[in-house]
């Protein structure tokens, strides 16, 4: 019940917005809307009941898919943050005007649902399906409402998901030809028993298609430009929601369906997901637009979270868990305060901006606040992830864990210098004439500093909700 | 339950909060108030609890919650007063108190907003610097390691319209977190060996016997490189001078008397683990009086009356690494003290030089204060007999203690310990000499302005000045006819040094000597300087040491600059030309390849039955044999 209409709400109210003419009613009708989504979402987070988090019904089959869907401890966790987002990202840019504004909160809402739909299906074709469905708005979003090199930049990420997406979709053609009874229904998957050759082979379909969206390194190079070129609220959800589809698959799919071929190339994954940490590090160093040093910042987390997943440690697993979360409303957080910056500024360049302490301290504590938490401070909300995905990788190997932990001090080199360059020092002329934000995007804000400080210091019940989801995994991966 | 211990923290995060949120709306007084009042609570409280540590010793941990807890991995948010927190616990509440009535005058000319922001940050250190000596595992443990870490940064860049500042301080949260990174490694070292962090539970003989000597080696060796980022050790102590960058209390609180001393109390702490590690302990020896010497080379020739003193804190603080080398915990936790003393009491007389002097630190500007400042002269007089390590003052006895220990270990770290002790007598000397003595070299209008300080900053400085008279009262070795009440106190928690006794003779000669070379370092630092203070530029090697060795240019020449332009490299060569390079190729590949099948849509109706013919077929052959085309595809990957 709850996960259909979890789907069913932003895809109708979605459809119906791209009616919408009047550029208000849009926007007040799009945070009705998601707001409605959270509200479920939350009775779906609390709910136990397994009657109210299961769905199924016929769908295709001839095929062999059926639409089911179901609500275990990784997809509350998920749909959540998915449900969080939304209505913090509508919040925080309520302000910014879009031309046709219905078909905007239109593709957002139909996105959302999208994504609603990867972390519920339980149907291989069904996951597919709402896969491609969250990535098509994005598509338009970025290319109609983006910025100037917006064409360039969707075309790349076009490019790199849709490579990505018809390898995955062979991948679960053949899974589907090696069901005894050809069912895309998960159990049927999970029942596999694959020789190791096969795993060897259908691993890489999957595994790519899950990379490009993480991002792994080497597959990360459409991050920065999408999310430089998109428009900010497009950004928030890709960043702080869609990535999070990539570790949720390689959770959902890819550990328990393959484990044999993780067991063989999990070294190998680790490697290129360490080189991508202090990769991305070292560039987000180096960067003097302030949305690609926050892109490479979250691809040097990202990639921390993709180490952690294959080092295959409970701990790992449940710190990778509680980051999807914690790294969703963080990102957010940081791609409002560049949002707000750049409205009022006109810029994202640090070597044009200064000064802001001065003329919006309300908007500087926030987002030192943020800033702290992007360096996984203690008692914020992603210490506790990386704490405990650094265990895990540590477990797996010293060295690696070792060469990992590097990024936290790059880290605090590129956090500490953002906030130097954007809001101490002097008042730059971009910034002579700033005043402090307005209150929608401080409310924004400051609901999402209650949440980093709220998860940093007791992270326990969102470590439990997922629970479930982590030893069944681990289950399906030791049974080899 | 034991409810006061959470009363400790407590304090100092509602005062925090309260002055953070509503600063805006009290007025100065009442900020004031509530910051101080705030730490008052904690000291009093502390007061009381470490009286019943003395009669019943250590207090049984207390868990508020359960922090992380999955399958085999536990840590609970848990605190822990016994022998050596409640010692820390005094001394950070007790100084800080006096730091705080301090600030309320020193900081007086900021506006109200941002003076309501000056307490809130320190009242959120003390927080953390509580956390970190209470918390009863090493993950609390870091969480206030971090904690003190965030309000050094806050508080050195506290004006942050100074881009300076701003750099010193990122570059001290950056050199601690490479210090951190170390800590950090240790403990999961840690949980993966023995499975648990909590102090009761590591320093067990179950749990020891978990560990390999390799492992404890590791352990100790990380667990130090955090102790080098956070109290400023070789390699990573050149974030400590700069840091002297944000308000002069800060200096004495947070880069003087606490925080920096938290390496100290962390291996104090994990001796157990440190007695088993002899390698470590050599190294933490030697690196502990390299830093001591290289330190107060430099403080030699330093012109700002800052600087001078927080090259002077390193130095001292290289002589508590080199306690705990040799394995004299107890005379380590004794300099902590004795120093926390002093020292907060030089860089609060330096502080009221400053007010004074209308915010010159350049002592070759000053000159003769002692008749403008009586009481501010007396008590920095005090000070610098006390880190003289002249008897009957605190820092004779703490300093000596440590010596002694060196001697056990190794003659020769003793006379390098000595020299160190000699330099730093002379330092301080010339310092006092060229600040307090002869006349007043500043200009017309700032001589007009000069002035004793307010009663707000001149009874810190008497109290502190009286603890640093008698605060060595607590350790006066057997040799001296004392009992060293605080060994008795601290032999619960640390391991009695190994090292062979040395006969009352010995030590007496080792006094003798150590003293007599201070006083002659002394004495001819004061006669020098008084007649005729060092004005001009200095030359020849002594302006390597003003420069500090050039240390801070060679790390930029050897690590910062190839970092950056490797970095650069990665950025414009690697990701543009490299990754994007081909994947912008196959993309235009895959456009290229467009453009010439468009050409197959020739809009002839017989050419798209074709294709449709020749699809199903293909089709149909691939259903058909699939089985075959898997095999091809698997050999292929």
């Amino acid at each position: 019940m709850i996960p259909s209409l979890l789907i069913l709400i932003p895809v109708i109210a979605g459809l119906a917005s791209l009616f919408i003419q009047n550029e208000k009613a849009a926007k007040g009708w799009a945070l009705v809307a998601s707001l409605a989504t959270l509200c479920l979402a939350v009775a779906g987070a609390c709910s136990h009941r397994v009657t109210e988090l299961q769905a199924d019904a016929s769908w295709l089959p001839a095929l062999g898919s059926r639409f089911s869907l179901s609500m275990d401890g990784m997809a509350k966790m998920l749909v959540l943050l998915n449900a969080v987002a939304l209505p913090l990202a509508i919040g925080a840019t309520y302000k910014n005007s879009y031309e046709k504004s219905g078909s905007f909160y239109g593709l957002l809402l139909l996105m959302q649902a999208g994504m609603m739909g990867v972390f519920l299906a339980s149907d291989a074709l069904l996951f597919y399906f709402f896969w491609e469905l969250a990535l098509i708005p994005a598509y338009f979003l970025s290319s109609k409402w983006g910025g100037e090199k917006r064409i360039q930049a969707t075309f790349k990420f076009f490019v790199y998901t849709f490579a990505g997406s018809l390898l995955m979709l062979v991948g679960i053609l053949y899974l589907y030809f090696k069901t005894p009874e050809h069912s895309f229904a998960i159990q049927a998957f999970y029942n596999l028993h694959l020789s190791d050759s096969e795993q060897f082979f259908a691993f890489w379909l999957f595994f790519i298609a899950f990379a490009i969206k993480i991002p792994i390194f080497p597959f990360h190079t459409w991050q920065p430009d999408a999310y430089e070129q998109s428009p900010t609220v497009v950004t928030m959800l890709l960043s702080g929601v869609m990535v999070k589809m990539g570790i949720y698959a390689v959770i959902r799919w890819l550990l328990p369906v393959f484990p044999a071929a993780v067991a063989r190339y999990d070294h190998l994954v680790i490697l290129l997901s360490v080189i991508g940490i202090l990769y991305a590090s070292l560039i987000a160093i180096r960067q003097d637009d302030m949305k690609r040093l926050i892109a490479y910042s979250s691809i040097a987390h990202l990639g921390l979270m993709a180490a952690a997943l294959f080092a295959k440690q409970q701990v790992g697993i449940q710190g990778v868990m509680i980051q999807m979360f914690n790294h969703g409303v963080n990102v957010i957080g940081l791609w409002i305060v560049a949002d707000a910056i750049e409205k009022q500024t006109g810029t994202r360049k640090f070597s044009q901006l200064g000064g802001l302490a001065q003329k919006a301290p309300g908007l500087a504590i926030l987002f030192v606040i943020m800033a702290f938490a992007n360096v996984a401070l203690p008692l914020t909300n992603a210490f506790i992830g990386e704490f405990m995905m650094f265990n895990g990788l540590f477990r797996h190997s010293i060295w690696m864990a070792a060469i990992a932990c590097i990024s936290i001090i790059l880290a605090a080199v590129y956090t500490l210098g953002m906030v130097q360059k954007v809001f101490y020092g002097n008042t730059a002329p971009a910034t002579d004439h700033s005043v402090d934000s307005s209150l929608n995007i401080k409310l924004m804000l400051a609901i999402l500093v209650i949440i980093i400080i709220a998860l940093g210091v007791y992270p326990q019940p969102m470590l439990q909700l997922t629970n479930d989801t982590v030893n069944a995994v681990l289950a399906k991966i030791h049974s080899i | 339950m034991n409810n006061l211990v959470y009363l400790i923290p407590l304090f100092p995060l509602a005062g925090f909060l309260i002055n953070g949120l509503f600063r805006k709306s009290l007025n100065k007084p009442l900020i004031g108030i509530i910051g101080s009042g705030a730490i008052l609570a904690s000291f009093v409280v502390s007061l009381v609890l470490f009286f019943q540590v003395k009669s019943n010793g250590a207090l049984p941990v207390e868990a508020l919650f359960s922090f992380i807890n999955v399958h085999d991995f536990k840590i609970d948010f848990a605190f822990q007063v016994d022998q050596l927190s409640s010692i820390f616990l005094l001394i950070i509440t007790g100084i800080g108190f006096l730091i705080h009535v301090y600030s309320t005058s020193y900081m007086h000319d900021e506006p109200t907003e941002h003076f309501g922001r000056y307490f809130a940050y320190l009242n959120l250190f003390v927080f953390s610097m509580l956390l970190l000596v209470m918390g009863a595992n090493f993950v609390i443990m870091f969480i206030g390691w971090e904690g003190v870490g965030l309000c050094s940064y806050l508080l050195i860049g506290f004006w942050f319209k100074n881009n300076n500042y701003n750099y010193a301080a990122k570059k001290a949260f950056v050199m601690n977190r490479i210090g951190d990174l170390g800590f950090l490694l240790a403990v999961f070292w840690l949980l993966a060996k023995v499975g648990t962090v909590n102090y009761h539970d590591v320093f067990t003989a179950e749990s020891l016997a978990k560990l390999t000597p390799t492992d404890i080696t590791a352990i100790t060796l990380l667990l130090f490189v955090g102790a080098a980022g956070k109290s400023a050790q070789i390699p990573l102590y050149t974030w400590l001078p700069d840091a002297m960058a944000g308000p002069t209390p800060v200096s004495a609180l947070i880069h003087a008397a606490t925080m920096v001393t938290a390496g100290i109390y962390m291996i104090a702490r994990s001796n157990v683990l440190y007695s088993l590690a002899h390698v470590t302990q050599n190294v933490i020896a030697i690196i502990g009086i390299a830093t001591a010497l290289l330190a107060a080379t430099i403080a030699l020739k330093q012109n700002d009356i800052k600087k001078v003193l927080a090259y002077s804190t390193v130095s001292q603080l290289g002589y508590m690494f080199l306690g705990l080398g040799v394995g004299a915990y107890t005379g380590a936790v004794f300099h902590v003290m004795t120093h926390a003393f002093f020292k907060a009491l030089l860089f609060l007389g330096a502080g009221s030089v400053i007010h004074a002097a209308g915010g010159e630190q350049d002592i070759r500007k000053m000159g003769g204060l002692k008749k403008y400042m009586p009481y501010t002269h007396l008590t920095f007089l005090v000070g610098c007999i006390a880190i003289a390590g002249m008897p009957p003052f605190s820092g004779f006895f703490s300093k000596d203690e440590i010596l002694a220990a060196a001697y056990a270990r190794s003659p020769i770290l003793w006379g390098l310990g000595v020299l160190g002790a000699a330099m730093t007598a002379f330092y301080m000397f010339r310092l006092y000499a060229t600040t307090f003595l002869g006349s007043f070299r500043g200009t017309h209008d700032q001589e007009h302005h000069l002035h004793e300080s307010p009663a707000a900053m001149t009874i810190p400085l008497v109290v502190l000045a009286f603890l640093s008279v008698i605060g060595g009262a607590v350790g006066v070795p057997e040799a001296l006819h004392g009992h060293h009440e605080l060994h008795h106190f601290l032999s619960p928690v640390l391991t009695t040094e190994v090292a062979p006794e040395l006969g009352h003779s010995t030590e007496y000669g080792l006094m003798a000597v150590s003293v007599v070379l201070a006083l002659a370092a002394l004495l001819f630092a004061l006669n020098k300087f008084s007649k005729k203070p060092e004005l001009g530029e200095p030359t020849g090697f002594g302006k390597v040491l003003a420069n500090k060795w050039y240390i801070d240019e060679l790390y930029d020449a050897v690590i910062v600059n190839p970092l950056l332009k490797f970095a650069d490299f990665l950025k414009n060569v690697v990701e543009k030309s490299g990754i994007d390079g081909i994947v912008n190729g196959v993309g235009r590949f895959v456009q290229y390849l467009s453009r010439q099948l468009r050409l197959l849509q020739s809009g002839q109706v017989g050419n798209y039955i074709l294709f449709m013919v020749l699809s199903i077929v293909v089709l149909f052959l691939v259903f058909w044999n699939q089985a075959i085309i898997l095999q091809f595809l698997q050999k292929v990957f």
